[in-house]
């Protein structure tokens, strides 16, 4: 767990400031701030074109104190490995001495989707850098289209409600897992309700001495038809719910963490799916009767995850 | 150095190490890959102490080159055809970001029909993307020009990515006779790598890579078009330096019998070399005929064309690409060049040697004959089997 005091955490230098055009409500740039508390070291920050991007860096402004870079959407990746591949040069040949850390950001559409190739390279290459999935579950910048990460029956603008089609017809892909599956030295789900969980596994995807991945739930107000107040309460029944577990996979070694482990302990109850539909717009056709079949198959899968993991953690 | 018998590609490679960039990252693709693959034992056996990035794909490659660039580093790359089509999506961002990259493009037809042989449809397709690009009539260029072009895409003047051309096999595959510079010479010639506001500079933290709205986006764009145009002048100013070192004289568009010519071809890259075998030929015959080749494409060199081809009888363009539907892409250029000349010279089109089909002097010796007998027509296929 991270040393840090919430206390501490406020005296911190302000890396992403206040002024930035992110929607109210949004969860990215609060994820990114805490991501950004989890290293006192001089960092570089790379981000995908996306949300993220157009809110923090609109010409001639910027809402950065420390170095950062965008070049286009599908490569945040290898953004980031390019400034790392420069800092290893320079520093080989002397001309750098300083310890700097790396992060990319990048949305699920440009990670899941657009971005995989450049992240699963940079990950095999054993790139020193952090990427940081912000999973708001769609491409929300372009307009809330279903992306490799929505839900099963979210109703975007690319799988809309109709009289043939109840919102997105397949499951998101475990990204996660997949990353995991590069055998790289840490990889984590974390979720901007649990500070604490959350700095503290960016501590150590800061300090793993290789690639990281950090894949974070990032829900989204207009995306998901949210009230902008309901982003942290959100975050966290998206864990209550097992829909997204929090755990961490450290050199190989799978361990639930927070209230993920709390749920695998049975010290607190899972709740069930239905309180996530119920909660967020895009999926309200699914609490109707007719969707009844479609609710239990949906509950069956997550707990089938859920179970996964849990021998994974075991092992 | 004695003189080596090198092909183009490990000509480029030799040239690479001894400037020994701080990163490169490249991906594999004939006709290059013998760049990387020589480069590559250079880092393999302590040689450089460059930062070698073997990349998953050829946008990563330029991705990497990109911010690799923008962080302070001098970084170099190669590609070829499918490869530089793959990174197209990054070429004008390299450019806008003002990352004065070094790219040897050995250059090969684009698929499809799929086709791993010379034209320079990957280069052309790549003409508007900001970038500066030179070309080479045979192996010792493609070298000197390696040497040269960090020199000019460095410079504060300039600051823009620049691709070395070689064609693909005629260049990177074939062994010539080249005189190699020492290393020492190579390293003072081409110096330190200054850059601007580099990302790494971690203290004075800048922003690489804004949105602009439309209030920046056009002035950004006529800030590398100013870029371009104060170029030449970096260029030749590396030329005259180059020839310092070298003995070896280049010129922004080099021409051949070209004074007292009366009928001039425009070729590019090794078909220079042709042309003027046919030019010889058809001087012993009396013939009063010349060929030139625009060195650099990429800034347009407009005013050294003007000198050379106004007042000529005829002009023939020979285009190793064509805009399907259209003409090829060095044509309509020369034609609007000459446009704004008193004495325009009738301007033919003349494409050939397309994925790799094979040229003769012959062939070349009857698109002079063509202008004389005024046979050409304004767009002509150069050896096609109809």
């Amino acid at each position: 767990m991270s040393s840090k005091s919430i206390k501490d955490l406020t005296k911190l230098p302000v890396r992403l400031t206040s002024g930035h055009r992110l929607c109210a409500g949004c969860a990215e740039g609060i994820i990114a701030r805490q991501v950004l508390m989890a290293t006192e070291k001089p960092v570089v920050v790379a981000s995908a074109t996306g949300c993220f991007e157009v809110s923090t860096s609109v010409y001639p402004f910027s809402s950065w104190n420390v170095p950062w870079i965008h070049t286009a959407f599908p490569n945040a990746a290898s953004t980031c490995a390019g400034v790392e591949a420069a800092y290893q040069g320079l520093k080989r040949k002397g001309k750098i001495k300083d310890d700097i850390k790396f992060v990319a950001f990048g949305g699920d559409g440009g990670t899941y989707d657009i971005g995989f190739q450049a992240l699963s390279g940079a990950a095999e290459r054993g790139q020193n850098l952090m990427y940081v999935c912000f999973n708001n579950e769609a491409y929300m910048n372009t307009g809330i289209q279903r992306s490799g990460a929505t839900g099963f029956g979210a109703s975007t603008t690319t799988s809309p409600i109709g009289k043939a089609q109840n919102g997105k017809k397949e499951y998101p892909k475990d990204l996660t897992m997949i990353m995991a599956a590069h055998d790289i030295p840490y990889v984590a789900n974390v979720s901007p309700h649990n500070w604490k969980d959350l700095i503290s596994k960016c501590e150590k995807g800061f300090e793993c001495g290789g690639p990281a991945f950090i894949n974070a739930i990032s829900p989204c107000p207009r995306g998901w038809r949210l009230s902008s107040k309901e982003t942290i309460s959100m975050a966290k029944l998206s864990v209550e719910t097992c829909v997204w577990p929090l755990y961490e996979v450290e050199n190989g070694v799978y361990t639930l963490t927070a209230e993920s482990k709390r749920i695998a302990d049975g010290t607190t109850q899972k709740k069930p799916i239905t309180e996530w539909f119920k909660a967020q717009g895009r999926y309200k056709h699914m609490l109707k009767p007719e969707n009844a079949e479609l609710v239990t198959q949906v509950q069956e899968e997550v707990d089938r995850k859920w179970d996964k993991l849990i021998k994974l953690s075991k092992l | 150095m004695k003189d080596l018998a090198i092909n183009g590609d490990n000509a480029v490679a030799l040239a690479w190490k001894q400037i020994d960039p701080d990163v490169c990252a490249a991906y594999p693709i004939t006709p290059q890959t013998i760049i990387v693959e020589k480069f590559s034992e250079y880092v393999a056996n302590g040689d450089v102490g460059t930062e070698f990035v073997c990349v998953e794909s050829e946008h990563s490659a330029l991705t990497v080159c990109t911010s690799s660039c923008s962080a302070g580093a001098r970084t170099f790359t190669a590609t070829s055809s499918q490869g530089l089509a793959y990174m197209w999506e990054m070429l004008p961002i390299a450019s806008a970001m003002r990352t004065p990259i070094v790219m040897a493009v050995a250059n090969r037809a684009v698929s499809g029909p799929i086709n791993i042989n010379n034209d320079h449809g990957d280069v052309m397709s790549a003409r508007d993307t900001g970038w500066i690009q030179i070309f080479a009539e045979n192996v010792q260029e493609a070298y000197d020009n390696a040497i040269m072009a960090p020199r000019i895409a460095e410079h504060p003047d300039v600051q823009l990515p620049i691709m070395t051309n070689l064609d693909g096999f005629i260049i990177t595959h074939a062994v010539e006779r080249m005189t190699p510079l020492d290393d020492t010479i190579v390293k003072d010639f081409v110096g330190e790598f200054k850059p601007f506001k580099p990302l790494l500079d971690y203290k004075n933290p800048i922003s690489h890579g804004l949105m602009d709205g439309p209030n920046f986006y056009y002035e950004h764009k006529y800030q590398m078009v100013q870029a371009m145009e104060k170029a030449f002048k970096v260029i030749e100013d590396v030329f005259t330096e180059f020839a310092k070192i070298s003995g070896r004289k280049y010129k922004v568009v080099e021409s051949y019998m070209c004074d007292d010519a009366d009928y001039v071809a425009v070729v590019l890259g090794s078909s220079y070399g042709t042309m003027k075998e046919a030019v010889d030929t058809l001087r012993d015959k009396g013939k009063k005929v010349g060929v030139c080749m625009p060195r650099i494409m990429r800034p347009w060199p407009s005013k050294y064309l003007t000198k050379i081809l106004g007042g000529k009888k005829g002009v023939a363009v020979m285009d190793k690409h064509l805009s399907v539907g259209a003409y090829g892409p060095l044509y309509p250029e020369v034609v609007a060049t000459m446009s704004q000349h008193d004495e325009m010279p009738k301007i033919t089109n003349y494409i050939y040697g397309l994925g790799g089909k094979d040229v003769k002097v012959s062939e070349f010796m009857n698109v002079f004959e063509d202008m004389e007998k005024e046979k050409s027509k304004t767009i002509n296929y150069l050896g096609v089997k109809e």
